[in-house]
């Protein structure tokens, strides 16, 4: 039976398309695993002693304070990517096995996935260190083994929470709420949980209660699902309830309104697309890592601007790449109708316009960091929504990836998003006008520097109807092969 | 209204449509049978210009199907759920087609009002959205989203599967309707030979991407279309 259930697994695993792709990307996924393996084996071989000498404290006490983020993490990484047993199981209900068999197949397959062996890289090499720098066995081991509870534990919660968004961003806010406490001095929630993990090392017999904790989840997890194992419990499909709102406020951009309208709804009402706006909220914070110095190499004037341009165009860049692929789910519908490409284009341009100067505004909190970050932020919109947001759209028409709005699935990136065009029109997305301030920085000053971006910035918009036209045609002339490629689903 | 010459569509050198001439006037319901795979999907495909024939063409209202777009504005069509729109109400869906067809919000009530009966009660004010509803209701809502627009050319493809019978039956006055009252050029493909014989008035069997009969309907069609069909499964 066992043996049924694997070859199963295995042929979705080789039938699946993305092992169709061909053999150099294969090669390079292969090695990128590799590397990452690698990656994680030498930083838990090497953690102990960087620690060591860099902070000059025991590393396990460092590793103890930071545990209570990593789990955190490891639920919200969870949530986004892993997926959940009761997909497949459909086709096995009516098969003659007993209902505990398939649930337990279902339960158990998450036991050995990616998410949990993953860590095994670096806590194991971690450990072995532990004991060979002197840390008594016994203790290591106890510490080992709680840990490996913990992780299995967020395993089994991450089965209950699936699908359930308020959870995961519940989790999410927390995580930010208290690493953000932590940055500006308010409250350390590691003093209260740092012990708790170095309990678990000082008695080692403790560790028993997360192994206990995990095994009942995994049986509470059982229960659930053996429960619910009927077509219209557990595994049916969630039924949203529709909001209706007919936006009669946009009616006064004119024949923009009917796509503008669409697309409103398209961002509120699917799942991947909602991920797209967080993703972006959160491209709003990635300049702290510039601003606060806290990474050396991103000290060069220039790298200013690289922040700049990420911080306001989150959205404009995760959005606009995938313009027309939002609509792959209807673009025969799209393309036996009368479309006006001009205003579906238009539309889309409009919403990255709207989100790059919420962005912007929400990005004040920058001026904390001096003018110059705050300015960096403002020239980079400026760039954003001159020139980037033409570039963004017509590499977007390149790009035949079809998007299931339904699900998170590639929702962080995709290899076939990933071809030479696209790669081509980074150049002028970020490298210019990095060269454009550093050439103003350097020749004069910080103030040239930005003026010169934001001047490129608006030069962009001159060639907007040009941009326009030519996307135009690439709809027109790849229509055949942009239709045939989004009919195949994954 | 519908001229095709020399059309055929090859994938992979293998030949999945061949046909030489068909003439379909204004104001006819045209009926397409055949087994699967017999080139129907792919014919009304290749009539909406969402693929490219490997030779000749077709002429929608003297216009070059593949070569203008001129040819859209009158003519509308339910394939399949790629049609739908997933994530909007029956609604909204309703009035997103009606202002890309040049209609307002009161020009659209008005064309749906006329088909409450049809719906059933099951597709208006449902707080659901599309890609909820079950599929023969799905098909109700992109069926009646076609006919907004005044379109002169429908094409429809199944539309009586995944129906209940009670639909199925208001689907057939509406499409007879459609054709004799307003002069409306309506092409449907189906596997169910007594619907067809029922609605059109002419009936064309594809097999294998060739015509091989070309009906005008009359007592005796679907007698012969249904020897045809039980003599087919025999050899």
């Amino acid at each position: 039976m066992v043996k049924q259930f694997i070859n199963l697994e295995w042929k979705s695993f080789i039938c699946s398309a993305s092992f169709k792709t061909n053999l150099i990307l294969k090669i390079l996924m292969f090695v990128g695993a590799f590397f990452a393996i690698l990656y994680f084996l030498a930083l838990g071989v090497f953690a102990y002693y960087i620690i060591e000498e860099k902070i000059k404290v025991n590393p396990l006490k460092v590793i103890n304070r930071g545990l209570i983020f990593y789990l955190l993490a490891d639920l919200v990484m969870r949530y986004f990517l892993q997926k959940m047993p009761i997909l497949n199981i459909k086709p096995l209900l009516y098969l003659p096995l007993t209902k505990n068999q398939v649930v337990s197949f279902g339960i158990n397959k998450t036991m050995i996935s990616f998410f949990n062996v993953v860590h095994a890289f670096f806590f194991i090499p971690f450990s072995i260190v532990l004991i060979f720098e002197g840390h008594p066995f016994i203790n290591v081991l106890g510490w080992h083994l709680a840990i490996l509870g913990l992780f299995y534990c967020n395993n089994f919660i991450n089965i209950f929470v699936n699908n359930k968004d308020a959870v995961f961003y519940s989790v999410a806010i927390i995580l930010i709420a208290l690493g953000a406490s932590i940055y500006y001095n308010v409250f350390d929630i590691t003093i209260y949980s740092a012990p708790i993990f170095q309990e678990f090392y000082d008695t080692p017999y403790l560790s028993i209660i997360t192994l206990v904790f995990a095994f009942i989840l995994y049986k509470m997890a059982f229960r659930y699902f053996r429960k619910n194992f009927y077509l219209d419990a557990g595994l049916a499909k969630k039924v949203a309830i529709a909001e209706t709102d007919n936006m009669i406020w946009l009616d006064r951009f004119g024949s923009v309104s009917t796509f503008l309208k669409n697309d409103i709804r398209l961002i509120k009402r699917n799942k991947r697309s909602k991920t797209t706006v967080l993703m972006s909220v959160i491209f709003i914070f990635y300049g702290l890592l510039f601003f606060t110095g806290s990474i050396e190499a991103y000290d060069g004037p220039f790298w200013r601007i690289f922040a700049g341009i990420f911080v306001s165009g989150g959205f404009l860049f995760s959005f606009g790449q995938f313009v027309p692929s939002w609509d792959s789910a209807y673009y025969p519908l799209m393309m036996s109708q009368n479309i006006r490409y001009r205003e579906y284009l238009e539309s889309k341009w409009f919403l990255m316009v709207i989100a790059t100067i919420v962005t912007t505004i929400l990005a004040s909190f920058y001026l904390y960091f001096g003018w110059q970050a705050y300015a960096a932020v403002v020239v980079g919109a400026i760039y954003n929504l001159g020139v980037n947001s033409h570039i963004v759209l017509w590499g977007g028409a390149y790009i035949k990836t079809p998007i299931d709005l339904t699900s998170n699935k590639k929702a962080f990136g995709d290899k076939k998003a990933f071809n030479v065009k696209t790669l081509l029109l980074t150049i002028p997305k970020l490298l210019l006008p990095m060269v454009i301030y550093a050439l103003g920085h350097f020749l004069h000053g910080e103030v040239l520097g930005f003026l010169l971006v934001a001047i490129f910035g608006l030069l962009g918009f001159l060639f907007k109807n040009k941009v326009f036209q030519i996307i135009e045609k690439i709809y027109k002339s790849e229509k055949y092969k942009t239709l045939a490629a989004y009919k195949e689903k994954n | 209204m519908i001229i095709t010459s020399n059309l055929s569509k090859k994938y992979n050198n293998n030949l999945v449509l061949n046909i030489d001439h068909l003439d379909i006037p204004k104001g006819q319901s045209f009926g397409l049978v055949g087994n699967n795979g017999a080139g129907k999907t792919t014919y009304f495909s290749l009539l909406l210009d969402l693929i490219q024939p490997t030779t000749g063409h077709i002429k929608n209202n003297n216009v070059l199907v593949h070569e203008s777009e001129d040819w859209k504005p009158f003519t509308s069509a339910f394939i399949d759920e790629s049609f739908l729109i997933g994530y909007l109400t029956a609604e909204e869906y309703f009035y997103f087609i009606g202002e890309l067809r040049g209609q307002n919000k009161a020009d659209v009530d008005k064309l749906v009002s006329q088909f409450q009966d049809f719906f059933h009660g099951e597709i208006l004010g449902q707080k659901k959205y599309l890609r909820d509803l079950s599929k023969g209701n799905q098909k109700k809502a992109g069926i009646v989203a076609a006919l907004i627009g005044n379109p002169e050319v429908i094409i429809l493809d199944e539309p009586f599967a995944n129906l209940d019978p009670t639909t199925q039956i208001r689907l057939k006055g509406i499409i007879k309707n459609l054709a004799e009252t307003k002069g409306i050029t309506v092409l449907i493909s189906s596997h169910d030979l007594l619907h067809v014989t029922d609605v059109c008035e002419r009936i064309v069997v594809l097999e294998k991407g060739e015509i091989v009969k070309d009906l005008r309907t009359s007592a005796e069609t679907l007698k012969e279309l249904e020897a045809h069909f039980s003599g087919e499964a025999v050899q």
